[in-house]
């Protein structure tokens, strides 16, 4: 169903019947993806990227997307650049201290697997050594569009959960 | 610099401070020093009004295996105001302490730490000798000749006891390793 029909549909049924039926599970997930705030994580090139996303051009702003300086605040973590053994007790510390539900975006090649210092002795080869990632966004650094691309992934990764129902006797 | 001006350099040089070996190339003068006086000749480098090296511009270290004393610490000077620079060189070997020059130049800290994390070279009289890039429990000092590409330990998460964990480094691809030689 296109955006527009979906939205003429919705409107009909309000003007209808005056209220919406939907189910409570689909009720939370449009609401957290509808506003996902990121906790800036950038650690190198990639933030550029991140912040070209976030700017005018791409304009996060537009999924609800805010970047949040504070783990405390956010629901989503963009791990963007080379996660060093330095930094790796500070990554640590900052997804443990965030809300749940939480998820995280590994950005680029650095994060993904420690990309091109895979053989260094500085680097985490991968921040999903150091933090669960939910969405790989391949690239050197990803394009905005493909970050953009990978957040809308993760909202389809939301979509599919089912936090209260999971179908009573049926296989999930 | 140009050549009459590498010239005055030279010649207040050699005037001012005596015991010292000046190798001159192309566009700059490299001074030869030694541990002893390292301060005081540095001191005259700053304060001289005709030397008048007021910028700290770097301090490198470097690692010569082959060499009988296997490191040396290369620093770049300018003067803002004269317009010159001059670099000089100091051989230092495994152990030793080199007196701090963080006293002279306030921006000197920084890169003897430096020097201290990459090379592992010592330095007496610094205000606070830690490492400044690597992880302050890392093992090794990275720009070695010997130290290995990897490293020696790798962290990561453990679930189980829920912090983070130091083990020696497994290289999952071992046929990717950089420098082994394709059969």
């Amino acid at each position: 169903m296109g955006m527009i029909e979906g939205a003429a549909q919705i409107g009909g049924e309000v003007a209808n019947r005056g209220f919406l039926l939907t189910s409570a599970d689909k009720l939370v997930n449009w609401a957290r993806t509808s506003s996902m705030w990121p906790m800036t994580f950038g650690l190198a090139c990639c933030a550029v990227e991140m912040m070209q996303a976030g700017a005018s051009r791409y304009d996060l702003d537009r999924f609800g997307i805010v970047f949040r300086a504070s783990p405390r605040q956010s629901d989503v973590i963009i791990v963007a650049g080379t996660v060093t053994y330095k930094m790796a007790p500070a990554l640590r510390k900052l997804y443990d201290q965030m809300a749940e539900p939480r998820w995280v975006i590994s950005m680029g090649s650095c994060a993904n697997g420690g990309g091109y210092y895979h053989y260094g002795y500085s680097t985490v080869r991968g921040c999903d050594r150091i933090i669960p990632v939910d969405i790989y966004v391949p690239g050197c650094p990803p394009t905005a569009e493909a970050l953009l691309y990978g957040i809308l992934q993760l909202h389809k990764k939301i979509h599919r959960t089912n936090t209260l129902y999971s179908g009573w006797g049926e296989s999930v | 610099m140009t050549q009459d001006k590498l010239d005055r350099l030279e010649h207040e040089i050699g005037a001012r401070l005596s015991g010292l070996t000046v190798e001159r190339l192309a566009d700059v003068l490299v001074v030869h020093v030694g541990l002893d006086n390292l301060v005081r000749t540095m001191t005259r480098l700053r304060d001289d009004i005709a030397l008048d090296f007021k910028l700290f511009v770097d301090l490198a270290g470097v690692h010569y295996p082959d060499r009988k004393v296997p490191f040396e610490l290369v620093y770049q000077l300018l003067s803002v105001h004269k317009n010159h620079r001059i670099r000089l060189k100091l051989p230092v070997d495994e152990g030793v302490l080199v007196p701090s020059v963080a006293g002279v130049w306030s921006c000197a800290d920084w890169y003897e730490r430096e020097a201290y994390d990459m090379f592992g070279i010592l330095f007496s009289g610094h205000p606070d000798l830690r490492r400044i890039l690597n992880d302050y429990d890392f093992h090794g000092y990275p720009l070695r000749k010997d130290f290995p590409v990897t490293g020696f330990v790798e962290s990561r998460y453990d679930e189980k006891r829920g912090m983070l964990i130091k083990e020696p480094v497994r290289l999952e691809r071992e046929d990717r390793e950089p420098y082994r030689q394709s059969s």
